[in-house]
């Protein structure tokens, strides 16, 4: 058993702030295997998912997430990603995964111009992929967010196919998961929070799921993200996953 | 070898939504400047640099906005060149 934990790596950059929280709640919560790797790193050295963290890499110089992309261990997560495997972008992760071409779209400044920062509602669509297997669809999360630029943005066309191939992950809801415009509050097309790859293996999402686990400051919503990653529970699922074998 | 200043004016494309320009236009509003139609922010980056022509300078420019200043889901970019004075010799 515990030789089959997984190994989750969570990326750090300059200028992240979620990736002690995403370590913590992997190792005490999920109860992963968690090991932070530098940006300056090359490889990923056998490690079954990835986890770019939130933050601010490079104070968001440019554009969120703009330079981080071009990080020396930016490639071989692209590889890892091509190949199949789980990667997880929370927020700045999102915008990281976005600026590599890995997730489509782009992140825009809030609507309001606000931070936002506080709990929200999102609602698991009609998406299959490895880290959303302990999540029904149409089940309502709550996750706190905290984002400046977190506005959605694909086009007409994108968008049409990302709803075609079902990779629309999470909408901003109300509490009963109904869709208003109030609840979508940075302003995000078609409300969404969170997309996945074509392949499923992919998954960036606004919402901190790592700061959304344990009992004592959350109903554990995030937990159900994350610990999709062990699937039915022996720890197999997470290699060499793919849409295919990542079931339900 | 000439130096140049290759300026990069990177905006919002047409259709993405601009709350900075938005908030900006409601200023310029209560300022009761009248008229106003539109106000759309982007931003302009200079890069300095050497190249053998204004031509070869547009284009190194061109290959920074293509890989990393720009970014084609939500901006649209245009590039000037300007020859930088020569620091006079003695």
């Amino acid at each position: 058993m515990m030789s089959n934990t997984p190994r989750v790596a969570v990326i750090g950059f300059p200028g992240s702030n979620g990736d002690h929280d995403a370590l913590h709640a992997l190792a005490h919560d999920v109860g992963v295997n968690a090991e932070l790797i530098d940006y300056r790193a090359t490889a990923l050295n056998g490690i079954d998912a990835v986890v770019l963290p939130g933050g601010f890499s490079y104070g968001d110089a440019l554009r969120a997430g703009a330079i981080a992309r071009f990080a020396p261990i930016m490639g071989a997560v692209q590889e890892f990603a091509r190949s199949g495997g789980p990667v997880l972008g929370i927020c700045n992760g999102f915008q990281v995964l976005t600026e590599a071409h890995l997730l489509p779209g782009a992140l825009l400044r809030n609507r309001t111009l606000k931070f936002h920062c506080h709990v929200t509602h999102v609602r698991l669509e009609d998406a299959e992929s490895i880290w959303l297997s302990n999540v029904s669809p149409g089940e309502v999360l709550s996750l706190p967010i905290a984002h400046g630029e977190g506005s959605y943005y694909v086009d007409d066309e994108t968008l049409a196919r990302l709803e075609d191939r079902n990779q629309i992950a999470f909408r901003y809801v109300e509490k009963d998961g109904s869709l208003t415009d109030e609840a979508n509050l940075n302003g995000s097309v078609s409300a969404i929070a969170g997309v996945i790859s074509e392949a499923g293996n992919v998954l960036g999402l606004m919402p901190h799921p790592e700061r959304a686990t344990d009992p004592l400051t959350s109903n554990g919503s995030g937990l159900k993200i994350l610990s999709s990653l062990l699937g039915s529970g022996d720890g197999r699922q997470v290699a060499g996953s793919n849409r295919h074998n990542a079931v339900r | 070898m000439r130096r140049w200043t290759v300026k990069a004016i990177i905006m919002p494309k047409h259709g993405v939504n601009d709350p900075q320009g938005e908030a900006i236009k409601g200023g310029l509003q209560s300022l009761e400047f009248s008229g106003i139609e539109d106000v759309r922010a982007g931003k302009q980056i200079a890069i300095m640099l050497e190249a053998r022509s204004r031509e070869e300078a547009v284009a190194a420019v061109e290959r920074m906005c293509e890989q990393l200043l720009a970014n084609p889901v939500i901006e649209t970019y245009s590039i000037s060149a300007d020859e930088a004075r020569q620091e006079s010799a003695t």
